[in-house]
């Protein structure tokens, strides 16, 4: 798009900027209907700044001043794209907005947005969300809890730009002095009760040049929309079945592929025996070897998973063949950053964990569908991350970069999985190869074997005492490398962190800007070690959090006990904000803390600060053998979270169903982290297969009693919810099962080194035959 | 290759299909209808739940060739009366449950087929019940899942 700079309009008068209120810099674009736009960054003209003035990676505590989210946002500033509000004649108002929803709302929290400053209803908005736009540079990822942090003011600039617009046009046309009109509903009204629906103004508001124009958006107490609870806008297309995620698009000819894989995690094919007699096998439209297998194309699905069964295959050895998660940790340990007080010099309390991988599978497997002829490639799926994508696709395809069009589809759940496009690549290479469009999807064992994982990692603690006072407290997570070679949303950043070295200083730069810690405790460091062993990582709802988040929490719970103190009135004294001690008093009143509990069961408390918002659990949980060793066909019972109390300050909320829906979530992902779902390495590939392997939470482990507070908060913009739940539900859930068993746990989650409850699929094929027998579990 | 005739959502159908493919791929592949999920073909995940003679099951463990032209198959497309929704649709808008969507097809098939067997066995729709529903959601909305199922169970 074309970058106009012209003079800003002389500030205009009246009710909608009165003196004081921040003005912010909007766009009139020309066009037959009224088109306003704003930079996708912040664009405030004058008034009180900001406080993100903080130099990174200087201060003790760079999250309390400068955190991720302020380095997402920052990241968008160099650049000066736009991104649009259009008026149409039918009422509506559409906007396509530059991010990837998995499922967390933000489709509607961004209707809510647009409809409070415009004076709509929400279903008056229509969001969509944009292909990829790589002008946007830095400004289309999805991740980091960024998006309603990052969109929120520059979409209510252009919102109230289009609604200063229509409020002129309707002026002149109801000859009416503006600063007596309002908006409703989508029709402005005068004070006579004569109304012009929005509609008829599309076209008289419209600009016939493109401007910057100066504006003043709607003061916070003048809200109707923002906080009020909103259900989700596509719900009923949910219920129905509509909702189309990219496995369900008609793309024609996209028929379903599936790829063979190696045993070893990350093998490659050497050579295979009889690609004839499985392109002969019914359905089977074609068969070809690619980098990371061989694919077979096919009438439906299960065509191609019988193709991929019956292939026979060399491989060559994955990139951590023979390693298991007794030689990984042995690494790990061996790179655990030194401590430097030394032990037993003074009194110390120390604790030293271990976190096993973890698989961030979404229900939605890995899929996407590529259509790529001559060297045009055009490409569906869902992608937080889009720009990237489609660079990395135009380099493999070995076409111009603007010859390959991504589409971003709504995905099925993606915890940071998405924000890499694996299947989007692979679908790109293998059309190529067939010279047909393909509808590629992973297999669930391909997505929990080869998916990608979050990285096992230790944390290490060690915390100085006297009678009454923390003197240091020292932390050390050590990783295996967690892939942010997905950069900030562009090609640029990704090659960058692709270059040697390039990914540890990101990974601490996101380290340094997401682990603050929330206590007083005298000299506090916390450094981060990456060792890089070739697995396939992103982050899980949260990079760090919950596994930093549990150790300092399990240690702050024994430096209570050292002390002969309360764990909560503990917290309390030592917590580092009024904000922090708001969240804990909330989850300690509301879920009676201290209460009497039986033996066997106990309580356990956990606090976080990170994304903007500060957030305290308060979880029961029961271990007594009846309840761990209650018996479920196939899945994991073990110890029981029954209730879980959390209080979130999430700064401005504004949709506060969906803030409750993303805590829910994080909450279950906690109770799965501490207590039943890992991967486990054997020889060179992970062992789990399927969901009858990998035991996230079930219906028989979410807790039955549930109390999501969201404290009243007097910060004006909206903190990040996506991953806000995960990391004081996991600390609390740690230190109730520490205080009802009476026995620090060292590793998590805490059954990893029980035996196996399942017998493990075989590696060769590497797709489970679908049962036959399904008629016999009717119900 | 076999032309078979399907009940399904209380339209006849017919389609071309080996006898081993899996009812879920005739239905989502072959027919177009893709409410019902593939979350893992091994019968574990349940996001492909639909109704086979108004009871639970998994098209993705059923061979086609199982399916008799008698047996009435509904997917979540067939749940509604026409533009009324079921009960338990409306419940799971009421009570804004999905956050992603894609297991809920499979969570409102199960949660109906649950309720039904509970009136049957004159058992209550209560945790117990609730917690033998298997069904995945890996976006972890289960607590609404179970304010949900108690609220449609009584409009049902």
């Amino acid at each position: 798009m074309a970058q106009h700079r012209v003079a800003p309009a002389p500030p205009r008068e009246g009710l909608r900027a009165p003196v004081g209120r921040r003005k912010f810099l909007g766009y009139l674009i020309a066009a037959p209907t009224l088109v306003v736009a704003a930079e996708l960054t912040r664009q405030e003209v004058f008034g009180t700044s900001s406080a993100t003035a903080a130099p990174i990676l200087s201060a003790p505590q760079p999250p309390e001043a400068y955190d991720l989210l302020d380095l997402l946002r920052d990241s968008m500033r160099p650049t000066a794209n736009l991104i649009r509000i259009e008026v149409n004649k039918d009422g509506t108002v559409s906007f396509a907005l530059p991010r990837s929803d998995n499922g967390q709302g933000i489709i509607t929290s961004t209707q809510m947005i647009i409809a409070e400053e415009m004076g709509l209803d929400v279903d008056q908005v229509h969001v969509t969300l944009a292909d990829a736009r790589p002008e946007l540079l830095f400004n289309q990822i999805t991740g980091g809890s960024s998006t309603t942090f990052t969109t929120y003011t520059p979409i209510r600039v252009a919102a109230a730009l289009a609604q200063m617009r229509l409020l002129d046009a309707a002026a002149q046309l109801m000859q009416q002095d503006v600063r007596t009109l309002t908006a409703r509903k989508g029709l402005i009204l005068d004070p006579l009760g004569n109304s012009l629906p929005i509609g008829d103004l599309a076209g008289p508001a419209a600009s016939s040049v493109t401007e910057q124009v100066e504006v003043a958006l709607k003061p916070r107490e003048d809200f109707t929309v923002i906080g009020k609870p909103q259900g989700k806008t596509d719900a009923r297309d949910m219920v129905t079945g509509r909702k189309c995620f990219v496995n369900d698009l008609q793309i024609p000819d996209a028929l379903p592929t599936v790829i063979c894989r190696a045993p070893d995690l990350n093998g490659t094919p050497d050579d295979v025996d009889n690609l004839d007699e499985v392109r002969n096998m019914p359905g089977v439209t074609d068969v070809e070897i690619v980098s990371t297998g061989v694919a077979v194309r096919a009438k439906t699905f299960g065509q191609a998973i019988d193709g991929v069964r019956a292939l026979e295959v060399a491989w060559n050895r994955g990139t951590v063949a023979g390693e298991d998660d007794a030689s990984i940790l042995k690494k790990l340990k061996a790179a655990e950053l030194p401590l430097v007080v030394p032990a037993g010099a003074v009194d110390t309390v120390e604790g030293s964990f271990t976190f096993y991988f973890k698989s961030n599978s979404s229900l939605e497997p890995n899929t996407a569908i590529a259509d790529v002829r001559g060297n045009r490639a055009e490409i569906w799926g869902p992608m937080k991350n889009p720009v990237t994508a489609q660079n990395a696709i135009a380099k493999k395809l070995g076409i111009p970069q603007s010859n390959v069009t991504v589409h971003v589809i709504q995905g099925g759940g993606s915890f940071g999985r998405k924000l890499f496009f694996d299947a989007a690549l692979e679908a790109a290479e293998v059309s190529q190869k067939m010279g047909k469009p393909v509808k590629l999807m992973w297999t669930r064992a391909d997505d929990s074997r080869q998916g990608r994982v979050h990285p096992m990692a230790t944390s290490r603690v060690r915390a100085t005492v006297t009678e009454d006072s923390v003197l240091s407290f020292e932390q050390r997570h050590t990783s295996v490398s967690t892939d942010f070679t997905h950069g900030l949303g562009d090609a640029i950043t990704a090659a960058g962190a692709k270059a040697p070295g390039g990914n540890l200083t990101f990974a601490e730069s996101i380290f340094e800007l997401t682990q603050a810690s929330p206590y007083n405790y005298g000299v506090s460091t916390r450094l981060l070690n990456e060792v890089d062993m070739r697995f396939n990582t992103s982050s899980m709802r949260n990079v760090y959090s919950p596994d930093v988040t549990t150790a300092r929490e399990v240690v702050t719970d024994q430096l209570a006990n050292r002390m002969g103190r309360d764990p909560y009135e503990f917290r309390r004294e030592f917590a580092r904000s009024d904000r922090i001690r708001g969240v804990l008093d909330a989850v300690a009143k509301e879920g009676r803390w201290g209460r009497s509990m039986k033996k066997g069961t106990a309580q356990g408390l956990g606090i976080h600060h990170e994304y903007k918002g500060v957030t305290a659990a308060l979880v029961e949980i029961d271990c007594r053998p009846e309840t761990v060793n209650r018996p479920i066909r196939e899945g994991v019972t073990g110890p029981r979270v029954t209730k879980v109390t959390f209080a979130i300050d999430a700064g401005l909320v504004i949709n506060p169903k969906g803030l409750e829906a993303q805590m829910m979530g994080g909450i279950n992902d906690a109770i799965a982290l501490i207590l039943t779902s890992s991967l486990h390495l054997t020889d060179g590939h992970f062992v789990e297969a399927s969901w009858d392997n990998y035991f996230y939470t079930r219906q028989w482990n979410t807790p039955p009693e549930l109390n999501i507070i969201i404290v009243e908060s007097d910060h004006d913009e909206p903190g990040g919810a996506g991953e806000a739940g995960v990391a004081a539900t996991a600390g609390a859930i740690a230190n109730a099962y520490a205080r009802a068993v009476g026995k620090v746990p060292t590793y998590f989650p805490i059954n990893h080194l029980d035996p196996f409850p399942f017998e493990p699929k075989p590696l060769v094929p590497p797709i489970p035959e679908s049962p036959v027998d399904g008629l016999r579990y009717t119900y | 290759m076999p032309t078979r005739t399907l009940h399904l959502n209380g339209e006849k159908v017919t389609v071309e299909a080996e006898d081993d493919v899996r009812l879920l791929w005739v239905i989502r592949d072959l027919l177009g209808v893709t409410g019902p999920k593939y979350g893992c073909g091994i019968n574990v995940c349940k996001a492909c739940t639909s109704h086979i003679n108004g009871k639970a099951f998994n098209p993705c463990s059923v061979p086609v060739s199982d399916i008799s032209e008698d047996d009435e198959i509904t997917t979540i497309e067939g749940l509604a009366d026409g533009d009324t929704l079921h009960p338990m649709q409306q419940a799971w808008i009421d009570n804004d449950v999905a956050q992603c969507g894609f297991c809920q097809p499979g969570q409102i098939m199960a949660a109906v087929a649950k309720v039904r067997q509970c009136r049957k066995e004159g058992r209550d729709v209560d945790d117990a019940a609730i917690e033998e529903i298997r069904n995945i959601c890996r976006c972890g909305t289960y607590n609404r899942i179970r304010e949900a199922i108690k609220a449609g169970s009584e409009n049902m």
